[in-house]
């Protein structure tokens, strides 16, 4: 199918292309250049489109400003524990639901189902009573456990999983395998792929989560960094040196892991979506 | 905690099955396993277990708990049943009818103008004369993975009124400058551009790999029959991807309905709350005045609309099949 195209057309929709990833991408750029230069370099007119070298002075700033270290840090920690946390309990849930029949499945799936719809803010007000109950305002396990049970890492899960043929397992259940044993020898190896799209998935929800770490946390040394981030913008006095430095180091770290990963970045997005 | 009951129940069927009995259950297979109490019949609900459990705790218990709080108010140090006091309120606060109004033009204006320019790019992407494909993939998707306040933030810089980016460059065509935050149709717009900013190239994605699904034979044949592009896009091309236009609809209603980070960072739901969503509204009740019950009938008259918009959309699509 080669047909003769006007080199105008094509210009054309590449001018189209080209243009809409420079407005994808040139805020990133920018925020390089504000977070390595000095605040007043932001604001300057003409501006200043060039990096500068006052990044190591921002984050020096932004360290005694708000502990973006111990920040970070926090951040880290949180994530890395949820996705853990959630990629193994969301999966074997996922597993349950596409590999066996048992009693509710359907009914238990369904309230899953609803579940993506509800809007996670209806159980804001509860969860916060249920933690200060427990005394756990202002802790780390507060912010990781409610959404450890992601319903839509579960559904993504079990469209994967049913793409596993039953031969297998029964193939090694005639073998000898305990349960648990083909789960962890055999379904986990197979799905690697599909596990890895989900726990990307996972990961940037807790990384750039906001509004509940927002809500249960309420000193400085326990802030993740999109809350630090918020905090500092409310200041009286912004200086945006800092704060830009603030965004990159949120955004540098995924976009890194993005750009090596970004087939199963999206893939963990699409997730079967597309599927009829 | 678990794990010893578990055990101890393990050990109660084994004593069971020592003594004789005419019908072997499936525990008396294999007497030497210490894991007798993963039979084919537990096993599922032994996987389930853990997400259910948490599920329960953290998702059904609250939005239960939350539905009743809706119905009380704060008395002194706990709460009183007022009936439907908090909803009549609801009905009758003038800036709960502002936030509702935003919402919703957000949702009219924005989700119609991202669908559209993500389905656009989608096809250009598509098409055989593009080269770089994933490069062109991974730019567009590329806002997609920034935090919301992250992205926030950085319009907040490139719009502001004095010194941003954006007024600068508008002063090189000899526009004057715009007050994108502090005036309340402008805000409106920066809040929505900042939206589209970050949920096009997300939506494209979708779309490209619903493009990708429809036979290529499908063209062909209407290229024998003469149809130009246009038409194809429009006779082949929407209706193929009606599915995925759902979605990506549904998808986007739901988020605009949940809109937070945006304004909060943005403009904090001003100016004179121009960009005051449900959400932020129900953040201020519960997490500023600590009005627990009336940010409860908030939430729910959010459940509501969404339950009504998610049902509605699916029946339009349903109908047609």
């Amino acid at each position: 199918m080669n047909q003769q195209v006007s080199p105008l057309k094509k210009t054309l929709l590449y001018a189209f292309l080209f243009i809409g990833v420079i407005i994808s991408v040139f805020p990133f750029y920018w925020m390089f250049v504000g977070a390595t230069n000095p605040s007043g370099e932001i604001f300057k007119v003409p501006p200043n489109f060039l990096p500068g070298d006052y990044g190591w002075e921002n984050f020096k700033n932004l360290n005694e400003n708000v502990g973006i270290i111990r920040v970070m840090g926090n951040s880290l920690f949180i994530t890395l524990t949820f996705t853990a946390i959630s990629a193994i309990i969301c999966t074997a849930a996922g597993y349950a639901f596409a590999k066996f029949k048992f009693k509710g499945r359907n009914a238990i799936f369904f309230m899953l189902l609803v579940a993506i719809m509800i809007p996670y803010h209806v159980t804001l007000i509860p969860l916060f009573e249920i933690f200060g109950n427990v005394g756990w305002l202002n802790t780390f396990q507060a912010v990781i456990l409610p959404q450890v049970a992601y319903p839509f890492a579960i559904f993504l899960m079990r469209q994967n999983m049913q793409s596993i043929p039953d031969s297998l397992l029964e193939a090694a259940r005639v073998d000898g395998a305990g349960e648990f044993h083909i789960f962890f020898r055999i379904v986990l190896p197979v799905m690697r792929p599909a596990l890895a799209a989900v726990a990307i998935f996972l990961f940037m929800f807790q990384w750039n989560n906001f509004i509940w770490p927002l809500v249960v946390l309420q000193s400085q040394e326990m802030y993740t960094l999109p809350v630090a981030l918020s905090s500092l913008v409310g200041m009286s006095r912004i200086d945006y040196g800092q704060v830009m430095m603030g965004t990159t180091l949120s955004t540098l770290p995924i976009m890194i892991f993005f750009l090596l990963l970004q087939k199963q970045f999206i893939s963990g997005i699409l997730g079967g979506s597309v599927k009829e | 905690m678990s794990q010893p009951n578990a055990e101890q129940m393990a050990n109660a069927n084994h004593e069971k099955n020592k003594q004789p009995s005419k019908k072997p259950g499936p525990f008396s297979q294999k007497p030497k396993s210490r894991k007798k109490w993963i039979t084919p019949k537990t096993v599922p609900y032994l996987f389930i277990l853990p997400a259910v459990t948490f599920f329960l705790i953290f998702t059904v218990y609250p939005v239960i708990s939350s539905l009743l709080l809706s119905f009380q108010t704060r008395a002194g140090s706990g709460y009183e049943f007022v009936g439907l006091d908090n909803y009549i309120r609801l009905f009758r606060d003038t800036l709960f009818y502002k936030a509702l109004g935003n919402t919703f033009l957000i949702l009219l204006i924005q989700v119609p103008i991202q669908l559209f320019l993500a389905v656009v790019i989608a096809v250009a992407l598509n098409s055989q004369l593009v080269k770089m494909k994933s490069f062109f993939r991974v730019a567009f998707f590329m806002p997609a993975i920034t935090a919301l306040v992250a992205s926030s933030i950085i319009f907040m810089i490139i719009l502001d009124e004095n010194y941003g980016l954006a007024n600068y460059v508008l002063s090189l065509f000899g526009i004057e400058a715009i007050a994108w935050l502090s005036d309340p149709f402008w805000a409106k717009v920066a809040l929505m551009a900042a939206i589209t900013w970050r949920w096009t190239g997300y939506n494209m994605v979708i779309f490209l790999a619903g493009l990708q699904n429809i036979p290529g034979s499908l063209y062909e044949a209407a290229e024998m029959d003469g149809a130009g592009k246009v038409r194809q896009f429009f006779y082949i091309t929407v209706p193929q991807l009606k599915p995925i236009f759902l979605f990506t609809f549904v998808l986007s209603t739901i988020g605009t309905l949940q809109l937070f980070d945006e304004p909060y960072i943005l403009t904090q739901g001003g100016p004179n709350n121009a960009t005051l969503t449900i959400t932020l509204y129900l953040y201020q009740n519960g997490f500023r005045y600590f009005d627990f019950g009336y940010a409860s009938a908030i939430a729910y008259v959010l459940v509501l609309i969404i339950g009504v918009l998610s049902w509605a959309q699916m029946k339009w699509a349903g109908e047609d099949k």
